[in-house]
């Protein structure tokens, strides 16, 4: 099982998936019509490092984090 | 040094306490910088969002490279609402000599702008406002469209 968790202002409840990369959360995320918009623009971690490939396999236990546009300071 | 405070930061008193940790330090600059909320488009204030994790890595990879330049980097944020006038951000650079950390705060500030996982909300109305069209997609972002 693989968590997927959803940061800051994407108001979306953390999801449990079995899937083994993330093509296959892509696909899933794709068909959420509120999800779209911020597939655009946000950033993938995959056990808190950043990734810069949907090719990227995933095993049980990881922890998948979508990082929308950021703004500090 | 990477320091989280619930609402507003105590800017006097964290200027003076970084001062004082390095007071023996031989360094020969301190240049801080802080970032204060402007009363602008009706906004009552700002809120933020962190993740701390990937904060922790981005931070711990550009101390890093200050130590490589003789430097040490501090942050400080705030997380939640900061309201007018009050002080959300300090970052500040030691070095031996300016140079290094005046070129040093800008590409640091520039970057923690450009990556560093925290999300700013405008406070208006009483609402919580994702402030988006200020914000900035982290490099690699949209690998999932």
């Amino acid at each position: 099982m693989v968590r997927v968790e959803f940061l800051g202002p994407i108001q979306k409840a953390p999801l449990e998936l079995e899937i083994t990369n993330l093509n296959e959360l892509a696909k899933i995320l794709q068909g959420d019509e509120e999800m779209r918009q911020w597939l655009e623009n946000s950033a993938v971690a995959v056990n808190d490092v950043l990734v810069s490939s949907r090719d990227f396999a995933l095993k049980d236990g990881d922890r998948v984090a979508l990082l929308p546009p950021v703004c500090g300071g | 040094m990477l320091y989280l405070y619930d609402g507003a930061l105590d800017v006097p008193k964290i200027l003076k306490e970084w001062y004082e940790q390095e007071g023996g330090s031989n360094y020969g600059a301190y240049i801080p910088f802080v970032g204060t909320v402007r009363d602008e488009d009706g906004i009552e204030g700002l809120s933020f969002d962190i993740y701390e994790p990937i904060l922790n890595s981005w931070f711990d990879a550009w101390q890093e490279r200050a130590k490589e330049r003789g430097a040490v980097i501090k942050m400080a944020h705030s997380r939640g609402d900061v309201l007018l006038h009050e002080s959300s951000y300090i970052a500040a650079v030691f070095s031996p000599k300016r140079r290094v950390a005046l070129e040093f705060i800008d590409e640091f500030v520039e970057d923690f702008k450009a990556s560093a996982p925290i999300w700013k909300y405008d406070l208006k109305g009483g609402k919580r406002i994702y402030a988006l069209e200020r914000s900035t997609a982290i490099k690699g972002s949209g690998i999932l469209k």
